[in-house]
Order: structure tokens, then sequence, then C-alpha cells
């Protein structure tokens, strides 16, 4: 052990940065991409990027993997610019792409990636993770999107990286390939790999991460557990049948939003109780009243809602 | 303590110089893998030039045996060229728009993957089937139609179809940083079929218009056929070898400093 690993000051103080970025910012021509964006990946972590199309995401993931610059502001993966050529041989990435070369077999794509790395897994080992020994030999232009999904995904791991960028791995994947990805997106995790994915996808973020930043516009508008973002978005959904008209409705202190189907209402609160009870001594007749927590889903539609409608202003 | 502190240091393996040349050779072998299992490349590069060496040299040609010969080894320099042209432009603009401009060259890119290595392998790939061409030419003139060659000549006719595919290469590299990946056969061909045409390919040079054969000195084919056509022992031009070589030199780095500039121009952008 040499006296210049040991002097790394927090390298003996979890939680280990791994990756960060600081005020960083990107624009492609008119379009703002990144807007003054600090984040932190933290050894070991399962990072979700949850947003929807066009917040960012693979903008970011471009710039932690150095393929893209910043016009200002910083990225540092494992201490060093990614633009340099060390970072690589410890990160994996499955990037969108539109087309890979559709004449070489799996095996074959996996034996080249395997070879750029100096201390790959076993080719064997790379097809099992992924769920590919069945389909080893077959051409890349014979697969299904998801058996696609899958060979992407093994080149990502092929090199044994310490760090994972899986930036929208389970897109056009159904349910049960999505199931399948996670699983094995989770058994990485447990081998001490730190992840960073990206999704559009609200229960695969809650699914999968220990900690979710949600990007809109190029801004990181909340960071947090699952749970945290829950509480921090619109605590409640109060549903019922009423006559009242849904401008009654939203005329109700702590009411933040209301969809209604004729006498059916669907009412976002912060906090169910003083709503409740104001509906209450509005229409005594009111029926079917059901208080459910906000999902996910519902918290990461309004925060960006939210944060919408704050900007226009 | 080690497994705790050693994630954040940062060193470049080392790797060996047997590890680097296999990842090379690796490299090379699929990428010459994917091409040949396209049949469209496989056919317009290959087939395409045997097939006009087929017509022009052995079905329309005159019915004396010697003139007959003679064009066909004439066509064997000229048609190697055109066909050695299409291998490289093809196996480097139209491959290289495409990964680039579809995603895969990120993918290859955000990897440890040495740029070097995947251009070698593409020039490797252009060379090989540039050999290929070569020896095929041969292998028909020699057959069907009469053509005698020393040995030495023919190889040294294959020496430089091979070596061709350096300067097509480095042209048909600007070409990809150019071409959008849709349209990057249609910019190929566009570019292929009159740089044949005037570089006296499809015509023999001397049959050209004058003013042809001016543009011709700045086609980089031209200079290919010409020295094809002394190897043969066909050459009618005024210039030397080395004059050849200097300005097939000229063309490559010039080819390679643009594409240097629109790689440049890419690094950060959207594309690899």
């Amino acid at each position: 052990m040499s006296a210049a690993i040991a002097s790394i000051p927090y390298a003996v103080s979890p939680p280990v940065s791994v990756a960060q970025t600081r005020h960083l910012t990107k624009t492609y021509g008119s379009v703002t991409a990144l807007r003054d964006v600090d984040f932190e990946l933290r050894r070991g972590e399962l990072l979700a990027l949850l947003g929807p199309n066009g917040a960012g995401k693979t903008t970011l993931v471009r710039m932690l993997l150095g393929l893209a610059n910043p016009d200002s502001g910083r990225v540092t993966v494992f201490d060093a610019d990614p633009r340099e050529e060390a970072m690589r041989y410890r990160v994996g990435a499955m990037l969108q792409v539109a087309r890979v070369p559709e004449t070489l077999k799996v095996r074959e794509h996996i034996d080249l990636f395997s070879s750029y790395y100096p201390n790959p897994l076993p080719v064997a080992e790379t097809l099992r993770i992924a769920g590919l020994e069945d389909l080893k030999d077959r051409r890349f232009g014979e697969l299904s999107g998801g058996q696609r999904q899958r060979v992407l995904f093994a080149i990502s791991i092929c090199g044994d990286p310490d760090l994972l960028f899986l930036d929208e791995p389970t897109v056009g994947l159904d349910v049960e390939a999505r199931r399948l990805m996670w699983t094995q997106i989770r058994a990485l995790v447990a081998r001490g790999k730190t992840v960073l994915l990206t999704t559009h996808y609200l229960n695969e973020a809650d699914a999968l991460a220990d900690r979710i930043l949600v990007l809109q516009h190029g801004s990181i508008v909340a960071e947090g557990t699952s749970a945290e973002i829950k509480a921090r978005a619109i605590g409640k959904q109060v549903r019922f049948t009423s006559r009242l008209t849904p401008e009654e409705i939203r005329g109700i202190a702590g009411v933040l939003s209301v969809t209604s189907d004729r006498q059916k209402h669907e009412v976002q609160v912060q906090a169910a109780e003083p709503v409740v009870r104001e509906l209450l001594n509005r229409d005594s007749w009111l029926t079917d009243l059901e208080v459910t927590s906000a999902g996910l889903e519902e918290a990461f539609l309004a925060l960006t809602q939210n944060h919408n409608s704050n900007g226009s202003n | 303590m080690a497994a705790t502190t050693i994630t954040t240091q940062l060193a470049v393996p080392q790797r060996s110089l047997r590890s680097l040349a296999g990842l090379f050779a690796k490299e090379a072998k699929y990428e010459v893998l994917k091409n040949i299992r396209i049949p469209i490349y496989a056919a317009s590069t290959i087939v395409f030039p045997l097939m006009f060496y087929v017509l022009f040299g052995i079905v329309l040609t005159p019915n004396n045996p010697v003139n007959r010969s003679e064009d066909a080894t004439y066509l064997l320099a000229t048609m190697g060229t055109f066909g050695v042209m299409g291998a490289s432009l093809f196996g480097f603009a139209v491959s290289l728009a495409m990964e680039r401009g579809q995603g895969w060259l990120q993918v290859k890119r955000a990897s440890p993957m040495p740029l070097a290595a995947y251009f070698t392998a593409k020039l490797v790939s252009a060379m090989l089937f540039s050999g290929a061409i070569a020896l095929a030419l041969l292998a028909i003139g020699f057959t069907f139609a009469h053509v005698r060659l020393a040995p030495v000549r023919a190889a040294e006719l294959v020496g430089i179809l091979v070596m061709a595919s350096i300067p097509f290469g480095a042209m048909g590299l600007t070409l990809g940083y150019i071409a959008k990946p849709n349209s990057a056969p249609a910019v190929v061909n566009l570019i292929y079929l009159p740089l044949s045409f005037c570089s006296g390919l499809w015509i023999p040079i001397f049959l050209l218009p004058k003013f042809l054969r001016e543009v011709a000195r700045v086609l980089p084919p031209f200079h290919i056929s010409q020295l094809a056509l002394r190897a043969v022992g066909m050459s009618r031009d005024a210039y030397s070898v080395s004059a050849h070589v200097q300005a097939l030199a000229g063309f490559t780095l010039l080819f390679l400093g643009i594409a240097v500039v629109l790689y440049r121009r890419d690094e950060g952008q959207l594309y690899g």
C-alpha cells in the first residue's frame, strides 16, 4: 500500500464519491440541455436519474463518460476528468444506440468488447449474467428488441467495471424482460458496483434506486430516496363522489389539483385532513371517500408540473 | 485497507505489447467478418469490378487476340483501381458515417478501445478486400483473357492496389465525417463514379479530351491507376513514379488533415 493511496482524504470516510458535477451547463445550439447541475454519485449506490424525455439525462451521462464537453462547470469521475483514458477502464456504459452492427454474433460482440479491458469477465460469465447463453451464436440482426438490449447490457458489464452507466436500459422491453433486467441490475449492486441509471419509468426508479434525482429541463428539481421524493411532493390523493363542482373544490385551501369525471373527483392535496374536513362541511352527502398516499408516479408528475408552472411565471 | 482506498485511485493499466497487438488483431478480424457478411458490401465491392472487367475486358473486346490481351491487361490496372477505390470508400466512408451517426461509435468510445484500433481495423479490412479484388481480377485475366504477366509484375500490381487503400481510405475517412448515415452510400457513389471516369478508369486516359486529362492530374485514382499501369508495363504517362507517390502522399495528408478537423468539431458534440 503506497503512501499516495493512503493520503486520499475521503477514502476512509464513507460515503465515497465516485463521480460528481459542479455547476455543469451544456447547451446544444439554442437548447439548454443542462443548467447548473450539481450532483454526486456515491460508491455502491444505485442512483436513478428520473425525468421525461428531453430532460437532459442522456446529456449528463454523455458528459460523465467524457463523450461531450461541458460549456461550463466541472465533471469528475474517480477524481479525474472523464475525458482521460484511465477512467474508461473502470466504467461500463449501456447507451441508447440506433443501430448496432448486425452481422456480428452476440458472442463476437462480447469477445471484442472484453478485449478492451485489462481484467474482463470470462465471455461465458458475461453471457450468463446477461441471460444470453442460448443466443450466443445468433447474429445481432436476428435478435428481438429485448435481446438486443441484453447484448448492450452485456457489453457494459463485460469489463467487470466498478461504475456502470445505464441509459434507459429497459426502454422498449416488455414487462417480463424488464423484471429480468431489474434482477440483473440488483445483482450488480449486490456485488458492490455503483450504478447510475436513467429512466423515465417511474416505477423503475422506485423499484431499483437507493436515491433518485428528478431532472427536468436540464435542472435537478428533486433529490432523495423514493420515500423522500414522495414526501416532498404532494402528500395525498383524495377520491370521492360529490355534487360539488371542480371550481368549488379547487377553491378549498390546500387543494393542489382536481381531476373530475362528472361527480367523481380526484384531488391532490398536501395534507388530507383539513381538506377532507372542509369537503364534508360543504357537502354532507359526499360518498366513496378514499384517501391514498401518492405513489412516486403522481409525485413525479406533480413535481415536474409544479416546477413547470413556477418556471413559466 | 486496500479494499476501501483503492477505489478512488485511478491509474492507466499498462497493456502489454502482446495484449495490445491481440486487441488490434481482434478489432480487425471482426471488422472483416462484419463486412464480409454484409451481402451488399461484398457484392458491390468485389462483384461489380469483376463484372465490369469481364464485360469490358473479355466480352466487348476486338476479336484480334493481341489487342484483346492488351486491353485486358490495361483494364486489369484500371478496373483494379476502380475496385479498390470502392472497397476503401465504402469500407471507410459508409461504415464510419453509419457507426458515427447511429450511435455505435459512441458505445465504442465509452469503452477503453483505443481509437487507433478502430481505424486500423477499417484499413486492414479495406486492404484485404483490395487484395482479394486484385487477385480475382488477375485470375480472370490469366484464365479467360490471355493476359501474360511475369509473376513479379503481377505481385507489384497487387501490392500497388493493396497500398491504394491508404489514400482511398483517407478520402473515405473524410467523407465518413461529412456524410450523414442515410445519405452516405449515395454521397460515395456520387463521388466514386465521376471520379473513376475522370481518372481514366473507364475510358483510357489518353482517349479523354485534353481538359479532362488536366483535371485527372488532381485526382487520386489517376495516380494510382498510372502506377498500376506502370506495373503491368502499359503506362504512357509523362510523370515519374516519385511524382505519383508524392501526389498520393499529399492527397493522403490533406484528407487526414480534413478528417482531424472534422473529428475535433465532432468531439464533445453529439456524435463520436
